[in-house]
């Protein structure tokens, strides 16, 4: 009985979650996202005349500075906290994740500090995508659709 | 047209990226991962090469690119390479993202001062 109460306490004060607009502001800046990688990649390939191919890496090493500079500048984790996954699961969010590890590692020095914590968000991204990755193409490889 | 695509579909995966953050209880650390995975196996039947035509930027820009380069990386080793080029071609794509993450959070540690 008192269990029951003390959860429906806790319920009742525990903030809820907007989940519709929550999602709504991801969709919107994630979007945004969108149209600013398309944008730069237009960009890259119109004026500096190389392949589609090329300028998504120009592209993504350019978001990728802008979300390191804003980060280290410190008003990239306001935007962060506000749009959440909308510029998380970009790759600014990849980039964020680097960038804020390696700050607040910074006192520690410069090999134990930033170099052993530089990826310890990020890290996970790589070693789960480089694990899936070669067990996907193994797999493809197995079945002899190469 | 294709930004329009572009928006719909990096805003698509954004909003259902956000929607599971807020029904479970899981990490940004654990969403990204799990994102990184799909694009991984949504390259093994070249879905996602057909996505990245649809969409252009938008397909490009989410963290499921990542896994998508990482396996047309080494299933591209492995078509030129042979057994080898599995582990040699993995980071051919993505080297450049990891790299540019890399260098600018090292440089930019080492000028800013965290604010906080």
């Amino acid at each position: 009985m008192e269990k029951m109460k003390y959860k429906n306490l806790v319920d009742k004060y525990t903030p809820k979650e907007n989940i519709f607009y929550n999602a709504l502001i991801a969709f919107i800046t994630g979007g945004i996202m969108g149209i600013i990688g398309q944008g730069l990649i237009d960009f890259y390939s119109y004026y500096l005349t190389i392949s589609t191919k090329e300028a998504t890496v120009c592209m993504l090493v350019t978001l990728i500075f802008i979300s390191c500079l804003f980060t280290s500048l410190g008003f990239f984790d306001k935007w962060v906290n506000f749009a959440r996954c909308g510029l998380i699961i970009p790759i600014t969010g990849f980039a964020h994740a680097t960038m804020s590890a390696a700050l607040e590692y910074r006192k520690e020095g410069m090999v134990l500090g930033i170099g052993a914590n530089m990826l310890k968000l990020s890290g996970a991204v790589i070693i789960f995508g480089v694990v899936s990755a070669w067990t996907f193409s193994v797999i493809r490889m197995l079945l002899g659709v190469i | 047209m294709i930004y329009f695509n572009a928006f719909l579909f990096a805003g698509i995966i954004c909003a259902i990226g956000q929607i599971i953050l807020d029904k479970t209880k899981l990490t940004p650390g654990h969403i990204t991962v799990i994102f990184v995975v799909v694009g991984a196996f949504l390259d093994v039947f070249d879905i996602y090469d057909k996505l990245i035509l649809w969409a252009g930027g938008g397909a490009l820009v989410p963290i499921t690119s990542f896994g998508h380069m990482l396996t047309h990386g080494a299933i591209l080793g492995y078509h030129n390479q042979g057994l080898m080029g599995l582990f040699v071609g993995a980071f051919d794509l993505t080297s450049a993202g990891i790299c540019a993450a890399i260098i600018f959070s090292f440089f930019f540690a080492l000028i800013f001062e965290p604010k906080d």
